[in-house]
């Protein structure tokens, strides 16, 4: 196990240094920020200032060298827009994703788990066709179209939450609510179709012949089987997630990472940028290294 | 009569409703059980003897499955009246079931010891009770170190052993009735042995009745007092194990005891002047530290069967493989015709391939199920396009179709359209579509029932005389080998330990191992059966 870990850190270190390679270098193609962040007619001596201050000036290949060695101090450098430091910023938003992922995966992974089974159980069954019918109509809906249909609906129409903003627990039921739908529909299906199969399998059988209670055999011999491939999806959704919800986030105009990223990147706030992919990265990294404990936690044959 | 018997089994009728159309899997069955007794239900696949268990342990779902008449009555109540709660609570306290492969019956991801305590705590057990009692069970099924081991997980035991969890957890709350579907047929036949015996010793300490269903006649004279034949969902035969045996009425009951492999000549060594066609010196295979394969030595003569036989772990499998290079040896040699298949390259393998073909043991998994039987046989002609023009396969397909006992109208369908035993003569078409001289059959009629496995063997016999065709036979049962092979090869972890014409290994075997080999298999006949018995119990007590 401890090999593995240490394998999985160096692995996941070599990918990070390639993506800050990768993402320093195309963000300088982007163009020259001082179009953007000084006024149309500010002079040239006053660009040439900007860009002085900034180090635009130096060859890239300099740039890089100086940005690297910020880097190993953990020092991502100023934000250009704002006046404080890059990393300060990214922290900052990335808590407020950070609470918005963990809570919906939360309500994402246990209702679907619950739905997903007992659809299972009874293939076919009323439950099962509603269940069914719903989580695809989730899992297909443009989270845009839902964020915006439930302001207008909820917010504006019945003002029973607020439209948009941080500060009270009612802030967080529209965002959460449209971020669970698709993830939902997703996993339910999942687990659905795991269960089956699970369901099927000769130790539930086996079960059955020792006269198991039906809860016990679907929650407690169906459903640790049934997880493997559900977690494998939920890693997936959950890395979308902390990846900042971009769209949901500028919809309801919440402090997250997807929001401060696509910010930044339409202000060329390098820096910014940089030290958002950077810390993403890490989290989804130290993400799927839980996810492969929670693997070998589930099924005492995989070992690392 | 009525309301004597411990379970009984009247006019039970059960239909699969299925998209192909209404399956009666069984019709107007009865038996009876009593305490103490064992009776046996013996029949081929499809002949729906596991279905009447299945009802009476709640195991039939309904759809597809529909109950379409009959009582089961257990201690005088109809269960199939009873509510789903007052079922339950019979499964596994008082009517317990272990079945044919006991990994998969497992659950994977739970220690061996909760499995065996969830029957009792799901009972009324409480748990630290439980838990001692599980102690109990497992030393009493023979479990080594059963006291680390409790906390083990399926997965780290033995076929047998696992099999011994299975009962251990059937037994936990002494049921009065145990049903046991093929219990033994996946295990090795010194295993297979034991698993028996045990089973017999526990029915005579707790005096249940034992119902066993199977398909092996030897099982059935070995334990059964009576036995039920079924085919095609119907009862053809009951009576004592011995007056089935000896004085069958039914045609299907006389040509199923026909079918035993084991009765026939043997056959003489072929002459030893004739230049083999394989010859394989000292080969090893190892994994790591494990040595799978322990400088094995053997040759194969023209038109000659030579049988690998030994139990799961005693790699000739591993030798199979090796010789196909689907694994790669570590060291030793195997001579075709001087050339050594061991560390020939790709291209004269790729020649080499026609001469050596292979057939497996589950022709389900081994035929592709989305190819027709044209293309899986015609195949070889792809990969080997020099052999044939391609205006001609239509044509040696249908021939080689004709060989195996086929028609030309199968070429158009698919595996899943075939019954097992046409399954493996499409995968006989298959190998012999490139005229090989070797067939390297692994466990290649272990899968098949005993009427279709006697059809299977004389086909590959049939061959061999026509084209004069090598086998090397990889197999498990010992009858079978008898039956058909020329030259016998004992294995045992990895190493040849007896080799030898077929009369010598199995008249004089030299070899304790082999000895107790041949004794642990068990004979069709209960009386010869009874005799064996009454001597391995000897030995064991001596």
């Amino acid at each position: 196990m401890k090999s593995f870990l240490q394998k999985r850190a160096v692995a996941s270190a070599i990918s990070l240094a390639g993506l800050i390679v990768l993402v320093f270098f195309l963000s300088r193609l982007t163009g020259d920020p001082t179009t953007l962040y000084l006024p149309v007619d500010a002079s040239l001596e006053s660009r040439e200032q900007f860009r002085e201050l900034h180090g635009l000036n130096d060859p890239l290949i300099v740039q890089f060298g100086s940005y690297l060695s910020d880097l190993a101090r953990l020092d991502f450098g100023d934000s250009i827009r704002r006046s404080e430091p890059a990393l300060d910023a990214v922290l900052r938003a990335f808590v407020w994703t950070l609470q918005l992922a963990v809570i919906t995966m939360s309500l994402v992974t246990v209702m679907a788990i619950i739905v997903g089974s007992l659809a299972a159980f009874h293939v076919g069954g009323v439950f099962d066709r509603i269940a069914t019918f719903f989580s695809l109509i989730g899992a297909s809906a443009p989270d845009f179209w839902i964020a915006i249909v439930a302001i207008v609906l909820f917010s504006v129409n019945l003002g029973w939450v607020p439209t948009s903003g941080t500060g009270t627990v009612w802030h967080w039921v529209l965002p959460v609510a449209v971020l669970f739908i698709r993830p939902f529909g997703l996993i339910l299906q999942v687990v659905r179709g795991s269960m089956i199969t699970v369901l099927s399998s000769a130790y539930v059988k086996t079960a059955r012949a020792k006269g198991v209670r039906n809860r016990a055999i679907i929650f407690v011999h169906g459903l640790r089987n049934a997880m493997l491939p559900v977690i494998t999806v939920i890693g997936d959704q959950a890395a979308a997630l902390l990846n900042g919800a971009v769209v949901v986030e500028t919809v309801f105009g919440f402090p997250g990472v997807g929001k401060l990223m696509i910010d930044s990147i339409l202000q060329r706030d390098f820096t910014v940028v940089l030290a958002a992919i950077f810390v993403t990265a890490v989290a989804i990294f130290i993400m799927n290294i839980i996810i492969d404990i929670i693997y070998a936690v589930l099924d005492p044959r995989i070992r690392y | 009569m009525t309301g004597d018997h411990l379970l009984e089994v009247r006019n039970l009728s059960v239909d699969f409703h299925t998209a192909g159309g209404t399956v009666h899997a069984v019709r107007n069955v009865n038996w009876h059980l009593g305490r103490g007794e064992t009776l046996a239900i013996l029949g081929e696949s499809g002949s729906g003897k596991s279905v009447s268990a299945s009802a009476i342990m709640n195991l039939i779902d309904c759809p597809p499955g529909e109950i379409v008449s009959g009582e089961i009555l257990f201690e005088g109540r109809d269960v199939l009246k009873m509510s789903q709660e007052e079922r339950r609570d019979l499964n596994g306290r008082r009517i317990a079931m272990i079945f044919q492969d006991p990994l998969s019956h497992l659950n994977p991801v739970y220690t061996v010891g909760f499995q065996i305590a969830e029957v009792m705590t799901t009972h009324g057990t409480r748990k630290a009770e439980a838990r001692a009692r599980v102690l109990d069970l497992l030393e009493r099924v023979g479990i080594p170190e059963f006291e680390t081991k409790i906390d083990a997980y399926p997965h780290q035991f033995s076929g047998g052993q696992r099999q011994r969890l299975m009962i251990a957890m059937a037994l936990a709350l002494k049921p009065d009735i145990l049903i046991a579907d093929e219990p033994t047929t996946a295990l090795d036949v010194t295993v297979q042995a034991q698993v028996l015996e045990l089973l017999e010793e526990l029915q005579q300490e707790t005096g249940m009745g034992m119902l066993l269903i199977t398909h092996d006649l030897g099982v059935v004279a070995e334990t059964a007092d009576r036995v039920v034949v079924m085919n095609s969902g119907e009862i053809v035969e009951a009576g004592t194990a011995r007056d089935v045996y000896h004085a069958p009425s039914h045609p299907y009951t006389k040509k199923l005891i026909g079918a035993v492999p084991g009765a026939g000549e043997m056959a003489e060594p072929l002459d030893t002047g004739i230049k083999p066609v394989l010859e394989v010196n000292r080969l090893s295979k190892h994994y790591g530290n494990f040595v799978a394969l322990d400088k094995v030595s053997l040759t194969v003569l023209p038109g000659e069967t030579v049988a690998v036989v030994g139990e799961s772990g005693s790699g000739k499998s591993t030798l199979a493989k090796t010789l196909l290079r689907l694994e790669e040896a570590t060291a030793g040699e195997a001579l075709w015709e001087g050339r050594d298949l061991v560390t020939m390259g790709q291209p004269e393998l790729f020649d080499l391939r026609r001469d050596i073909q292979m057939v497996f043991q589950d022709p389900t998994q081994s035929l592709n199920p989305r190819m027709s039987v044209h293309d899986i046989v015609a195949e070889a002609f792809v990969i080997h396009p020099q052999i044939l023009p391609k205006s001609q396969w239509r044509d040696r397909v249908r021939e080689l179709l004709a060989h195996v006992g086929l028609e030309a109208a199968h070429m158009s369908r698919y595996p899943h359209q075939f019954s097992g035993g046409q399954r493996q003569r499409i995968a006989i078409a298959r190998a012999l579509a490139l005229e090989p001289r070797l067939i390297i059959c692994d466990e290649a009629v272990s899968a098949l029932d005993v009427s279709i496995q006697a059809q299977v063997m004389g086909l590959l016999a049939d061959l061999q005389k026509e084209f004069g065709l090598s086998y090397l036979f990889i197999a498990h049962d010992l009858p079978v080998v008898r039956d058909f092979a020329h030259r016998v090869i004992v294995m045992k972890n990895g190493k040849i330990v007896e080799q030898g014409p077929v009369a010598q290994i199995f008249d004089a075997p030299r070899e304790d191992y082999t000895r107790n080999l041949i004794a642990a298999g068990l004979h069709p006949d209960p009386d010869i059966q009874a005799g064996r018995r009454a001597a391995r119990l000897e030995l064991q007590g001596a």
